[in-house]
């Protein structure tokens, strides 16, 4: 009876684990398998225990390229994306202009439209102007696609920024300008930043669009993709285990300084 | 500090619309320089864009906006001699107190701040909390730090929009007291909005009232408070008791008015409404002026005091005085508050009472205005 | 991400793009404008251009390529051929309605998934929270296809999951459903399914968590303070105010997941092809330009019809 009455009141705690247990299970796989020695050109099946390919993650050719283009041009793509689309939501949130209606339409559409849809009207566009797909072809369409995502984060923070601010920065002599610099651009910033990680995640981790826009270029994700056709090395597991450490370690990292930070000055 | 002598703050038909919607009649208002100014006035009255028109936040409809001779009209808020505490502080969240206070010294290119921003930050007790974020701090202590703000570029006027609203009683009580030191040790103009009477009242040598756009009444709080003008006034500013009134006839200098069967009568000097004969007038007295005297007692009142029967509704013990609520013949809820010196157990519900008062505490009104106007309502308190 | 080392307690998550507000109404600006009355379209002249250029301008070539014929080696003319819409759609129904069936079925899964996730993340996590949220937002970080793969291995054949799905005879109300087939679940639709709901879940769980977070916990007290049972208290008061959550979890997931052709390339067969992959491969290998281009609208089309629907019905009645 106690049992049944406290696996009831735990009951949404006991699924809301396994969700998050589903959820992390491929990740576990996968860390698991980068210290798999695998026989044949698979690694999906468990043979035994090795530390090769994390001595040498670059040891597969082309790999290390494709994930060098891969920052790149995700570099370039969340740079691109975080100007043009932090001026948008400011001229949203900061100013009264015609067709702001059309603007949001076409802020919104990019984020509800299924990304095929999206690469294979991309790819009709450069076909028709004969452009040579490749480097600059898949920044364009990461530009375009994370556009959206920054304008919306971006947005809300500056939206929920108190006018007085600004008002008090002018009322204490700061000009334009100055106000600018000096209080909306530090306050935006956190807004600015999530939107640029959100970039930045995107455009790395970006295959359908890419796929269709990159010619013989071949990113990180391209090179998985055939990789899954051609033969699994154990270096992406490797590469996909460091990237996920290197994220949660950042994070935590983060976390703790903002503790430590809240608790000195309380 | 340094006193600059630029003089008054002068608006001279200044009025504030959007779209259709007058927020500012066109309003003539002078500040003497040095003086703690009260606008006080309901949510809405445009107390708060009169105050933005001066700051140079709000562009004027019309009119024009002078510091002493200057016309800064056209100025735009960073480049008039005027600062504000803004209406929940507006501190900077990503500056710690010391570079909030030290912002408007630095905008202006100054370069060693430290002195000057140590000495602000003592003035008004923060010295300990300059390395803090503004949210680390108390309602209180961020009260302060947008004092100290605003006040270290030594204004010619300090604007204070709604300044102490965020906080609770005890604690608006205080800096009541502190912002009048503050004010009195720097002798800057400060203009004051406010929508709490009784906070306009503790700390302005002048309080403008306004209402709907317009400036209904201009004074000091006592002469406010004891002699009102609009009915509006005497509702809004305490409490009033007012009885609609014939005029029946003038005998020296004061005048004798008919209420129901009874006679009153008031100082012709006190009345702000024409005193024709059959002309109508409100009669207007604050609870606190009124004796109340059991019926049975009548006899021993004195001649010449104003006189109402009535019967108590309800009484309320409230420790420093007791309130009665009095039906009376002429005006159903009469307000009676009486100092607790010497109680009448007698004076309890369904009693019947004489109310009586000195002429020279009543006050007339003009009859032609909405005898409620001004007074708080249950559901207007709940918006607000 | 960076918000998380915000000084703020809760994580504040970017609004979700898709919630209905942020589609429908444009926000009023909190100030008039100011001197210079260019300011706003300056900036948005560069942003809006690129959003033209190459999102709008190429949803335009896409619609003037699906009708026209010719050949790869001739070229292609614009000849008004709407037979293209008719071929493709009666040939490629039934990848239609696989996307349709795999994307729903995902999005229902996703939310009886991500429900009791996002309400434990915010209702019952404590000081666990910002942990649990990251480890929701985590594999984001390791590449999906890397992720998707490792399903490979979890579904294998004869494997520990499989084998335990058998025993529990979950496999014979699968295979009575035609979700899988035989002993095995690797290259079934249910493969698909349960890669696309991994693949998606975070998109589910974080606007649910989002609105969930917002709701005030003396609500809870409060029903439970007026005679509602525990579920009648979820029934009734804290679902319904999750609902903006639910609509734009919902639409975050099928959306993409409609679109998607990684899932059914990866863990599917040629049996549990989607529209995605048809149009993948009528342009990227097949060549047939008109085809795909056609395909690509009749998709973008039914989602967008059915995304207008979705928002205007619990826009107006359910979300109330």
């Amino acid at each position: 009876m106690t049992f049944i009455r406290r696996l009831k009141r735990h009951l949404v705690v006991i699924a809301g684990l396994l969700t998050l247990g589903y959820l992390l299970l491929p990740n576990v796989v996968v860390t698991v398998f980068s210290f798999n020695d695998p026989k044949g050109r698979f690694n999906y099946a468990w043979q035994k225990f090795s530390t090769d390919a994390w001595t040498d993650p670059c040891g597969v050719a082309d790999l290390c390229g494709s994930l060098g283009i891969s920052l790149q041009i995700a570099a370039w793509a969340t740079l691109g994306a975080t100007v043009l689309g932090t001026m948008i939501a400011f001229a949203l949130v900061r100013y009264r202009f015609r067709a702001r209606g059309a603007v949001n339409s076409l802020i919104f559409l990019p984020m509800a439209m299924p990304e095929v849809v999206m690469a294979a009207s991309l790819l009709t566009l450069f076909l028709n102007l004969g452009a040579q797909l490749g480097f600059w072809t898949i920044l364009i369409a990461h530009i375009m696609f994370c556009l959206s995502f920054v304008v919306v984060a971006v947005k809300a923070r500056v939206m929920s920024m108190d006018p007085r601010l600004e008002e008090a920065a002018r009322d204490l002599y700061a000009g334009p300008v100055q106000t600018f610099v000096r209080v909306t651009l530090p306050i935006a910033a956190p807004g600015i930043a999530a939107g640029a990680l959100l970039a930045f995640a995107l455009s790395f981790d970006d295959f359908i669009i890419t796929n269709f826009t990159a010619g013989s270029t071949v990113t990180f994700p391209m090179f998985v993709w055939g990789s899954a056709q051609r033969g699994t090395p154990v270096q992406i597991n490797v590469i996909g285990t460091a990237m996920f450490v290197v994220a949660v370690l950042f994070v935590l990292a983060g976390m703790a300084v903002g503790n430590r930070r809240r608790r000195q000055k309380a | 500090m340094t006193k600059d002598h630029g003089g008054d703050v002068r608006l001279s038909g200044i009025s504030k619309t959007y779209g259709s919607f007058t927020a500012v009649h066109p309003l003539d208002l002078t500040v003497p320089e040095g003086s703690f100014f009260a606008l006080l006035g309901a949510s809405g009255c445009g107390k708060t864009t009169t105050l933005r028109m001066i700051a140079g936040l709000e562009e004027p409809t019309s009119g024009t906006v002078h510091l002493g001779d200057q016309d800064v009209t056209a100025l735009p808020p960073y480049k008039r001699p005027v600062n504000t505490v803004f209406q929940s502080y507006a501190l900077f969240p990503h500056l710690d107190i010391f570079e909030n206070v030290a912002f408007g010294l630095r905008r202006r290119g100054i370069r060693s701040v430290k002195k000057q921003v140590e000495e602000m930050l003592e003035l008004v007790q923060l010295g300990e909390q300059a390395r803090k974020k503004p949210h680390q701090l108390s309602g209180g202590q961020q009260q302060r730090v947008a004092v100290a703000r605003a006040l270290i570029n030594q204004p010619r006027v300090l604007l204070l929009d709604e300044p102490l609203g965020a906080l609770d009683l005890k604690l608006r009580r205080q800096m009541q007291l502190e912002l009048k030191r503050i004010q009195t040790e720097v002798g800057i103009t400060f203009i004051h909005v406010t929508h709490d009477q009784e906070e306009a009242m503790t700390m302005a040598d002048t309080v403008a009232v306004m209402s709907a756009g317009r400036v209904e009444q201009l004074g000091s709080p006592t002469d406010l408070y004891e002699n009102p003008h609009t009915t509006f006034v005497a509702n809004f500013l305490g409490t009033s008791n007012l009885i609609e009134a014939e005029v029946d006839s003038t005998s020296g200098d004061d005048i004798v008015l008919t209420a129901g069967d009874g006679k009153l009568s008031l100082p012709g000097a006190r009345c702000s409404a024409p005193t024709a004969t059959g002309g109508r007038v409100l009669v207007g007295v604050r609870p606190e002026k009124i004796s109340l005297t059991h019926a049975d007692d009548a006899g021993d009142i004195p001649v010449g005091r104003n006189r109402i029967t009535g019967r108590i509704a309800a009484s309320s013990f409230i420790g420093v005085s007791t309130q009665y609520v009095v039906d009376a013949s002429v005006c159903p809820e009469f307000e009676v508050y009486v100092q607790n010196i010497d109680r009448d157990p007698r004076l309890v519900p369904g009693a019947e009472v004489v109310l009586h008062w000195s002429p020279a505490h009543t006050f007339g009104l003009d009859a032609a205005q909405d005898i409620d106007a001004g007074v708080e309502t249950v559901e207007e308190e709940q918006v607000a | 991400m960076a918000t998380l080392t915000e000084t703020d307690p809760p994580p504040p998550l970017p609004p979700s793009p898709l919630s209905p507000t942020a589609a429908t109404s444009p926000t009023p600006p909190t100030k008039k404008p100011r001197r210079g009355r260019l300011v706003p379209y300056w900036l948005l002249l560069p942003g809006i251009l690129w959003l033209i250029v190459f999102f709008a301008l190429p949803m335009i070539y896409q619609a003037s390529t699906s009708v026209q014929t010719g050949s790869l080696e001739e070229g292609y003319k614009v000849t008004w051929h709407f037979a293209t819409y008719w071929d493709a759609l009666s040939e490629y129904w039934p990848q239609f309605l696989r996307s349709v069936l795999y994307a729903g079925s995902a999005t229902i899964l996703c939310l009886l998934l991500g429900y009791p996730l996002a309400y434990l993340i915010a209702f019952r996590a404590g000081r666990w929270r910002n942990l649990i949220l990251i480890l929701v937002i985590a594999p984001f970080f390791t590449s999906f296809l890397i992720r998707t793969l490792a399903w490979k291995t979890i579904l294998a054949d004869g494997g520990p999951v499989v084998g335990a799905l058998d025993a529990l005879h979950v496999l014979d109300v699968t295979n009575w459903l035609g979700m899988t087939a035989g002993d095995r679940v690797l290259a079934t639709p249910l493969a698909v399914v349960c890669g696309l709901t991994y693949n998606f879940l975070p998109f589910m769980i974080l606007p649910l968590y989002t609105s969930l977070e917002r709701i005030d916990g003396r609500l809870h007290e409060a029903a439970g303070d007026l005679y509602a049972t525990p579920f009648t208290t979820f029934r009734k008061v804290t679902f319904p105010l999750s609902m903006p959550g639910v609509v734009s979890g919902t639409l975050l997931t099928f959306i993409p997941a409609s679109g998607d052709y990684v899932n059914a390339d990866l863990l599917g067969s040629t049996d549990t092809r989607m529209v995605g992959n048809v149009i993948q491969t009528q342009f990227l290998r097949i060549l047939d330009y008109p085809t795909a281009a056609a395909l690509s609208f009749i998709l973008m089309a039914a989602i967008l019809i059915m995304v207008t629907l979705y928002i205007r019905k619990s826009g107006t009645e359910d979300l109330v």
